[in-house]
């Protein structure tokens, strides 16, 4: 079972999640983040005041797949939120020790 | 000044009525003098007489003048600061409008509005006492004069606000207030508006561009130089939080400033009708002055910017907007659009004051332009005075007179409330406090 998060840009949320769903994956946890990487931060100007904004909104998406979807899923998540601009975001893959669903205590695979 | 003429006109315009009023009286006792009694009673001379059409009017404008500092104001203002310290403006503003009114009542109506005096009036009326139900102040009970006025005196001090906003104690801030009502905007207020030596002078003020914004602005300035900067001013983040509240802020500022100039007729009638004229054609000047200004120096046309604009014209407006016509009002507002849109980015950056939310570069730079420009294009057949363009030169070195007056006063006197609180209880809150925010520490409440 592996772990995939993303980091992405917050307007490609959906496009991501329609590629997902196409795969036939079941569950996706968002959570909006803010960060910077390459792209550093940008300018905002205030009645002429000039403010470096070093965090940009993000959105972070975290997906629990079993081993053998693993590559499909970063394949999706890579083609869906690129936009080839800086600042498309980064994907992680995590390995996952043990997975258990409340309601019915089923673990691991049968839990995703 | 205006206000006075303005009751005088009400008198004029009310004369024929009257005179013809009094004739039918008059020969009608004659014919029932002349069928009962030998003698003919005298025709007993007209009493000041309360006019609904006047007083409906003004207390509409009252609820409106009131609606521009809470929430207008507070939310203008409000929207501007960091997260942190939104609730520290709002509560600012909400207190200031509760202290000024029990303070109006107990002393500063009187001192602004009641005796001779050249400098400052009398306590004659302090409680309010002798204003009874039936207390006329020309054609409108006077206890709706009082509280015009009043919502005037609650937004001027309200203004300063955003100069010091993000760093001084509320205590301090009580104590400022309440001084400052007292000590400078009443007596302003009488120079201009009372029968005091400026309005002896022929300074034109409809609605406040000295007693109001110049006033408010200049004192801003001296509460922004004595606080001194907000840590972290140049190199962290000060981009206001939530602008959707201060586009609203505007828009109440906005609606509500038609009680503020059209209300300072005192009456309803044609002169009140030429200031909402005016207001709203120097208002919207303004704002697309302003947003194309930013356009062609910044590069985008901001919603904070053509908010702006349009207080700015606003201000400028107010002096005037009993005295000229729309033409007059357009230029004032091109005028406030460029020298507010300089006074709130290279006046500020050039000088190095840190006045938050420019209560200077908008209210005193704007209250300037338009007590100036009063002057220039004043038309004799609106407000009775000639400007210079039509051939009045003189106006305009009286109305310099009266801006000069108000910011010499304001800044002195500003300036010494400051250092005795600040020797007192201190002005600032502590380094933490600041960093951490206002809303927390100050009053134990967070917007989340």
């Amino acid at each position: 079972m592996k772990l995939v998060m993303a980091i992405i840009k917050p307007h490609k949320l959906d496009e991501v999640r329609t590629a997902l769903v196409g795969l036939g994956v079941q569950g996706l946890t968002v959570t909006e983040a803010q960060g910077f990487g390459r792209q550093k931060g940008h300018r905002e100007i205030y009645r002429g005041a000039e403010y470096e904004i070093s965090f940009l909104p993000k959105t972070r998406i975290e997906v629990a797949v079993s081993d053998s979807m693993v590559g499909q899923v970063v394949d999706a998540i890579r083609t869906s939120a690129a936009t080839g601009q800086i600042g498309d975001g980064k994907i992680f893959v995590l390995t996952i020790e043990k997975a258990v669903r409340i309601r019915t205590g089923e673990t691991d695979d049968d839990a995703l | 000044m205006t206000r006075f003429n303005s009751l005088k006109a009400t008198a004029a315009r009310h004369a024929p009525a009257i005179a013809a009023a009094a004739t039918v009286i008059f020969y009608a006792g004659q014919v029932l003098a002349q069928a009962a009694a030998p003698t003919p009673p005298a025709p007993p001379a007209p009493p000041p007489k309360l006019d609904s059409g006047d007083t409906a009017w003004m207390l509409t404008s009252t609820a409106l003048v009131l609606l521009m500092t809470i929430p207008g104001l507070a939310l203008f203002y409000g929207g501007m600061v960091r997260k942190k310290n939104v609730l520290s403006v709002l509560m600012q503003c909400f207190a200031i409008t509760c202290l000024v009114t029990v303070l109006w009542m107990i002393a500063a109506y009187s001192l602004a509005f009641n005796g001779d005096g050249a400098y400052i009036g009398n306590l004659a009326k302090a409680f309010l006492k002798g204003i009874g139900k039936d207390t006329l102040n020309g054609t409108i009970p006077e206890t709706v004069f009082m509280c015009f006025q009043m919502t005037f005196a609650i937004i001027t001090p309200a203004l300063i606000v955003g100069a010091f906003a993000d760093r001084m104690k509320f205590s301090a801030m009580l104590w400022f207030m309440g001084l400052w009502l007292l000590l400078v905007y009443a007596p302003i207020a009488h120079w201009v508006w009372g029968g005091g030596f400026l309005m002896k002078a022929g300074v034109l003020d409809f609605a406040g561009g000295t007693v109001v914004h110049i006033n408010a602005g200049v004192a801003g300035l001296v509460c922004a130089l004595v606080l001194g900067k907000r840590i972290g001013l140049g190199s962290e983040n000060f981009a206001p939080h939530n602008l959707v509240l201060t586009v609203i802020g505007a828009s109440l500022l906005w609606v509500g400033w038609f009680g503020f100039n059209a209300g300072s007729a005192v009456a309803s009638n044609g002169s009140a009708g030429m200031a909402m004229a005016v207001t709203q054609i120097a208002t919207a000047a303004a704002a697309l002055t302003w947003m194309f200004v930013e356009w062609a120096l910044r590069g985008k046309p901001s919603a904070l910017g053509i908010a702006s604009g349009a207080v700015a014209g606003l201000v400028a407006i107010t002096p005037a907007s009993g005295f000229v016509g729309p033409t007059g009002s357009l230029a004032i507002g091109i005028a406030a659009g460029i020298g507010c849109y300089w006074g709130a980015t290279w006046l500020k950056r050039t000088c190095g004051y840190d006045d938050s939310l420019d209560a200077f570069g908008v209210h005193a730079v704007g209250g300037i332009i338009g007590a100036l420009l009063t002057g220039v294009f004043a038309v004799k057949a609106i407000g009775g005075t000639a400007g210079v363009l039509e051939g009045n030169g003189h106006q305009l070195i009286t109305q310099g007179y009266g801006v000069l007056c108000t910011i010499v006063y304001d800044a002195i006197a500003t300036f010494i409330i400051l250092k005795v609180i600040d020797v007192i209880i201190g002005l600032r809150v502590d380094a933490d406090t600041e960093r951490e925010g206002l809303d927390i520490n100050l009053h134990g409440e967070t917007v989340p």
